[in-house]
């Protein structure tokens, strides 16, 4: 699947609940199924600390297709992270940094990726795109 | 001791808190972090926008000298308030932060040097720690934290004992924003002017639940902002000893401040206005004026007893609830229930509440180490003001309560 139909397919998941708690608990339930974070990895390197929550994202490449673990401290940011980890995991760098994800607002979580919420997710979104462009360079440089 | 109105006349006084939030009602239970803002105020500023607009204590003109006296009325109000002796004491800054950093900076300058210590409490907002530990690195000094047990209630035994030769300022919260203790500072001030030591007190959350007299309480400084007392932003107020400020240095340079300028030489003026270089803040010094005229014709008493009896039915609500922990249960609080639901992170708790309409805040409240001392990274802090309804804390109680298993 594309970046944008995995974006589509979760706008359309999100667009069955009628209410907040719903669309929370389903974030919950996401979060709940990400799958776990190598503890090795649990270190300030992959780190992003936010005010509120802390978010952990760890990288590899396997022939040319970057992967992302992740985790969060926090419930509901740990599920916006599987969402996250579900659009951008598995792809490759060229992918990654042409994405234009426009899902986090269209189902009502843009105010999470603000500057002043400080939950690690804004700063996790460029985290994201600066290990694919260090992928690239690399790739391109060898 | 009573209101001299209805809850529902109060409230209308704040039209703010008929909004709906998501659809719901708003329930407004972060008040420690910012208040709102009664009609009164917001009239009474802008009417001064509109019909008596001019820089204070410069023109010759009409309107320059009306607003420059009702600037000087502020200060007045602001004195009556919190019962210092004389106007002249009352400086205007642009808030507790400000306040506190011009102590740090002035005093500091004259008076603390390498070597030398400063007392601070465990239970400090970041505005009361962090000036304070700037000023240490500039001259090489050391802070020192004074102790809290469990509950809350600082460790007076350990306070006397951290009191040397080399102390040359003590600086205290009144209420912690945390853990709404409400500490001994008279106490506290006796025991450091026993050994001739100043005294700053931070009453960012204690002015605005009426508990605040400077000369019972006896403090050298005392800092507050205006926006926490129902009035404006940007606005605050250091209230300082006259010997002493008479003795420190400006700690800010520019117009209003001198009174001859040459290129070799420049004498200032003497207090208050040796402390307020530049176009002050008239508008938010009259706002806030009007704000503390406001509580004073609650009734000071009456909306402390409205507010603690709101507190008791938060904090017993929140401890029927099976794993709620509240964090700070002295004896002498007011206003503020923190608490954590189990093992849930504060943000889970709060951003699903604030769905339900509920506005509590979440995090470390500026305030670190008293999470540390917890051994906890943040907590949920519902702060209540006199507006608040009873309904509002059953529908705290109930939020969290749906929270529970939402989040186990």
């Amino acid at each position: 699947m594309t970046v944008n139909e995995i974006q589509e397919q979760i706008i359309e998941e999100f667009s069955v609940f009628s209410d907040w708690m719903e669309r929370y608990e389903y974030l919950i339930d996401m979060g709940k199924d990400l799958p776990p974070f190598d503890e090795k990895h649990r270190k300030p390197d992959y780190l992003i600390e936010g005010c509120q929550s802390k978010v952990w994202l760890y990288p590899s490449l396997t022939d040319g297709i970057v992967n992302y673990t992740a985790d969060s401290d926090a419930l509901i940011t740990r599920g916006i992270v599987a969402l996250l980890v579900r659009v951008f995991s598995g792809r490759t760098p060229d992918e990654i940094l042409d994405a234009d994800i426009y899902f986090i607002d269209r189902i009502g979580l843009k105010e999470n990726l603000s500057p002043t919420r400080s939950n690690g997710l804004l700063a996790m979104m460029k985290q994201i795109r600066l290990y694919a462009l260090a992928y690239k360079t690399k790739s391109e440089m060898s | 001791m009573k209101l001299p109105k209805s809850i529902e006349e109060i409230r209308s006084d704040f039209p703010i808190l008929s909004s709906k939030v998501y659809g719901k009602p708003l329930v407004y239970l972060d008040n420690g972090a910012t208040t709102q803002k009664p009609v009164h105020v917001l009239s009474v500023m802008e009417e001064l926008y509109r019909s008596a607009n001019a820089n204070v204590h410069r023109g010759v003109h009409y309107l320059s000298d009306m607003v420059s006296d009702r600037y000087e009325g502020a200060r007045e109000t602001v004195r009556s308030f919190i019962n210092a002796p004389k106007k002249e004491e009352i400086i205007f800054t642009a808030g507790t932060t400000a306040s506190v950093n011009a102590v740090a900076f002035s005093f500091g300058e004259k008076y603390v040097h390498e070597g030398d210590e400063i007392v601070i409490s465990g239970m400090e907002h970041h505005a009361n720690i962090v000036p304070w530990q700037m000023l240490c690195e500039r001259k090489g000094a050391r802070l020192k934290v004074i102790p809290f047990s469990d509950e809350g209630v600082l460790d007076l035994e350990a306070f006397s004992r951290l009191l040397t030769e080399r102390t040359r300022i003590v600086a205290v919260t009144h209420v912690s924003n945390v853990l709404g203790t409400v500490n001994p500072v008279k106490e506290i001030v006796a025991e450091a002017h026993r050994h001739g030591i100043p005294v700053l007190v931070d009453g960012a959350q204690a002015v605005q639940h009426g508990i605040v007299d400077v000369t019972d309480i006896g403090c050298d400084f005392y800092v507050f902002s205006g926006h926490k007392v129902y009035g404006p932003n940007g606005i605050g107020v250091l209230y300082g000893r006259e010997s002493l400020l008479d003795e420190m240095p400006p700690y800010q340079g520019g117009g209003d401040m001198v009174a001859n300028v040459t290129f070799e030489k420049t004498t200032y003026q003497g207090l208050p206005f040796k402390f307020e270089a530049g176009t002050t803040n008239f508008t938010g010094a009259i706002g806030m004026a009007a704000a503390l005229d406001y509580l004073t014709a609650l009734g000071r008493e009456a909306v402390a007893a409205r507010e603690q009896m709101l507190l008791v039915k938060a904090t017993e609500g929140l401890t029927s609830l099976d794993s709620v922990r509240i964090y700070g249960t002295a004896p002498n609080k007011v206003s503020v229930a923190s608490f954590l639901i189990g093992e849930t992170h504060p943000y889970d708790a709060g951003m699903i509440l604030d769905k339900m309409g509920i506005a509590v805040r979440t995090g470390t409240h500026c305030a670190q180490p008293v999470m540390k001392r917890y051994g906890i990274s943040g907590n949920i802090r519902a702060s209540i003001a006199f507006y608040n309804t009873g309904e509002e804390i059953d529908a705290l109680i109930s939020g969290v309560r749906k929270v529970i298993p939402m989040l186990a």
